[in-house]
């Protein structure tokens, strides 16, 4: 039940997500539209759960748990940049480079 | 006695390693150490005379018509190849270790003396010591690498000798020379011992030799291979045409490294090796008179360069090149027992005669020293008249020269009377050994000739040494004519070990060594008695014309001193120069290889290709691939995000495919 429906805004929702990261260049928001791919798979887990057993559902978990983890790293290397550089536009932030 | 036969036999080629490791060490840490450094190098080889005698006297009371073999440990168990590090001692071997730890012990003994005053003194023992335990590790050794781990080992403590002045370029060039020259003798070797396993399945000797006659067709092409190849070998190690040209270079080395090694018993390996293989000889006709023949004309050839030598060691060089070819002669013949005879009667006489060069040159040398003459001590114009202040070494040699020129009752007359004697019946059956007994008789008669020569000039007529050098020529100290003494008694009295039935004796060594050189080959008919008292006669006065001849013709009262010797013409030159065979060496072989190292090799191979294309075109690969890479790396995030998605999208796009 709701699995098309569920899957689709799912679908869409990464979708935004990679369109967000692939055409933004602001770190924060960047770093938002992973936060909303991750989201995306985590509706996806939960919708599959109905059918397939409780593992997706646990699933999820983790992922908040990582993604909780990535945040605070994440976060904490965009400030450091941020102090370092005085902006978080990634056009500006390219020194490592072969 | 509690042991089996033979156990202890190891110990014979051990005291001369243990020797060597306790000189070795001497030579690093206390290198002053002479007495020590003699005690042990001598000592060692004393004892292993002991040793090697009494594992003979067990042997012969044993009477065994089978070599005594004791294994010590599986050596190269490969597949079907197993070979075991095993000695064997038969009457054939029994007579080489007694001849190299003999003869060995005395020239150790006269090196003490010799060698006194060297730098390099506990090297020089370790050195010989080492030499000597490969050699009777290829003379005892049961199977063919065993025999080949003593064939290389000579090979290469002949090496280090020959180049032990090395400080003087032209003896590290004599030594390289000679470990060139055996490599290719020792190719042939190889080529052969494969061959050998090829078709026998086995490298011991004891396995080899009773299967020959069911494996091989007798003079079928493979037997004759395997013998012509085992035959370069010994052309190498025993200095025979064409591979003989390392021996007179290696007098560079000192007198009794000479003696030793190239005179009394590595050159002698050759022969050792065709009369141990004489089972495959028996069964190549081919091979046997290829042996005959080249030891012949070798005989004949060396001879007629030592004519015009005037260096005393390269006339002895060129006459130990001569009379091995005699012994291969007796041995291409199949009279084995004739060309061992000669192996160890001759051991005797040159050794002797290479320690009283040795002692000639040691005398030569002190004086030119004490005045700071810069003259050739070495070279017989310089010499002349030393009878009267060497007598002892002088008498010493005349009886070595009579016996090498073939005179009775010395020990060269029985052992060369007796190869020529068997090669003339060999020519009732093969005509072609007629030819190479009268290649033989005539290089008696230059051996009689030139040896008489050597003696005139160093010992007879006036002194040419110089007026203030005359006062110091000394004879040796007693130290070194004790061994001359010795092996002058040998030379006088070695003969008796073989005296042929024709004179009344048992034909001793003969029997001893039947066993081994009976190799189910019927002997060439006899020659009647009267025949082989013609053969005697015949070579007695061949002997006799060649020393009247050179006695008569000969003046050394009208030689020069060496500085301000006129150069030989003609003929004289010709021989002078070694028949030019080094340089016509040098022409075809040395170089083009020369000319195809530095200019192919070197220049093209080495350079361009590895240098060139593999060495640096690896590295500028590398870099190439390199900067590829590393144009990705632009330092944009936006960049590295597409080529991720991309990434993505396609390895889902593989897998739910």
């Amino acid at each position: 039940m709701l699995l098309e429906p569920a899957l689709t805004v799912s679908g869409v929702l990464f979708a935004l997500g990679v369109l967000g990261v692939l055409l933004r260049r602001n770190a924060i928001v960047i770093f938002m539209c992973v936060e909303l791919m991750l989201n995306a798979a985590n509706l996806a887990f939960v919708a599959f759960a109905q059918q397939l057993g409780v593992a997706g559902q646990i699933f999820v978990f983790f992922v908040m748990a990582v993604a909780a983890a990535e945040a605070a790293v994440g976060l904490a290397i965009i400030l450091a940049v941020y102090r370092h550089r005085r902006t978080v536009d990634l056009q500006n932030i390219n020194l490592l480079k072969g | 006695m509690a042991l089996p036969p033979l156990t202890l036999l190891w110990v014979v080629p051990a005291l001369p390693l243990a020797g060597f490791v306790v000189n070795g060490a001497l030579a690093f840490v206390a290198p002053g150490a002479k007495r020590a450094v003699s005690l042990v190098g001598v000592g060692v080889l004393v004892l292993a005379f002991a040793a090697a005698a009494l594992a003979v006297l067990e042997l012969a009371q044993l009477h065994a018509a089978a070599p005594l073999v004791v294994r010590y440990w599986d050596w190269l168990p490969v597949g079907d190849l197993q070979v075991a590090f095993a000695l064997q001692l038969d009457q054939l071997s029994a007579v080489m270790i007694l001849v190299v730890t003999g003869v060995g012990a005395l020239i150790h003994l006269f090196s003490v003396g010799y060698m006194h005053d060297d730098a390099g003194y506990a090297r020089y023992f370790a050195y010989l010591n080492l030499f000597v335990f490969f050699m009777l590790t290829l003379v005892l050794g049961a199977s063919f690498p065993v025999m080949f781990v003593g064939w290389e080992g000579v090979g290469l403590c002949s090496y280090l000798l020959i180049g032990f002045w090395f400080t003087e370029k032209i003896n590290a060039d004599a030594g390289k020379k000679a470990f060139i020259v055996n490599r290719i003798g020792d190719f042939g070797f190889l080529v052969a011992m494969m061959l050998i396993f090829w078709h026998t399945g086995s490298l011991d000797f004891m396995t080899v030799f009773p299967k020959a006659t069911t494996t091989f067709a007798a003079g079928g092409p493979v037997v004759t291979a395997i013998t012509l190849f085992l035959f370069l070998g010994c052309t190498g190690k025993s200095a025979q045409i064409p591979l003989y040209v390392w021996l007179p270079d290696a007098m560079q080395g000192p007198t009794p490294v000479s003696a030793l090694i190239h005179a009394a018993t590595m050159v002698t390996a050759g022969v050792y090796l065709v009369a141990r293989c004489g089972a495959l000889f028996a069964l190549a006709p081919v091979g046997s008179a290829t042996v005959a023949g080249v030891g012949a004309l070798t005989a004949l050839f060396a001879a007629t360069i030592a004519l015009k030598q005037w260096d005393i060691k390269r006339v002895l060089a060129y006459s130990t090149v001569s009379q091995l070819g005699y012994m291969f002669l007796g041995v291409g013949t199949g009279a084995y027992a004739a060309g061992i005879f000669h192996l160890t009667t001759h051991a005797f006489f040159k050794a002797l005669l290479f320690l009283g060069s040795g002692s000639v040159i040691h005398a030569m040398h002190r004086a030119y020293h004490a005045t700071h003459a810069h003259d050739d001590a070495q070279d017989m114009r310089n010499m002349g008249g030393l009878a009267r202040y060497m007598p002892w070494t002088a008498t010493l040699m005349w009886i070595a020269t009579l016996a090498i020129a073939g005179i009775p009752p010395l020990a060269g007359f029985f052992s060369k009377d007796e190869i020529l004697g068997a090669a003339f019946a060999r020519g009732a059956a093969q005509p072609a050994w007629y030819v190479f007994w009268g290649m033989g008789l005539a290089a008696a008669l230059l051996t009689a000739f030139y040896m008489t020569r050597l003696m005139l000039y160093t010992f007879h007529g006036p002194n040419r040494t110089g007026d203030r050098e005359r006062e110091q020529l000394h004879e040796a100290p007693p130290l070194m004519t004790a061994p001359l003494v010795v092996l002058g008694v040998l030379t006088l009295l070695g003969g008796a070990l073989n005296i042929p039935l024709l004179f009344g004796g048992g034909a001793r060594l003969e029997h001893w060594l039947a066993p081994v050189t009976d190799v189910g080959v019927a002997p060439a008919a006899e020659a009647s008695p009267a025949t082989e008292w013609a053969l005697v006669v015949s070579a007695v006065l061949v002997a006799v014309l060649g020393l009247v001849a050179a006695l008569r013709l000969l003046k050394p009262e009208t030689l020069v001193p060496a500085r301000l010797a006129p150069p030989e013409r003609g003929l004289g030159r010709l021989l002078w120069n070694k028949w030019y065979v080094d340089e016509l060496y040098d022409a075809i072989v040395v170089r083009p290889v020369m000319w195809l190292s530095r200019e192919v090799l070197w220049k093209v191979v080495d350079v361009r290709v590895v240098d060139g294309l593999l060495v640096n075109g690896t590295a500028a690969a590398s870099r190439a691939v390199g900067w590829v890479g590393s144009r990705l790396q632009t330092g944009e995030v936006g960049v590295y995000v597409v080529l991720f998605v991309v990434g993505v999208i396609a390895v889902v796009g593989a897998v739910v495919r």
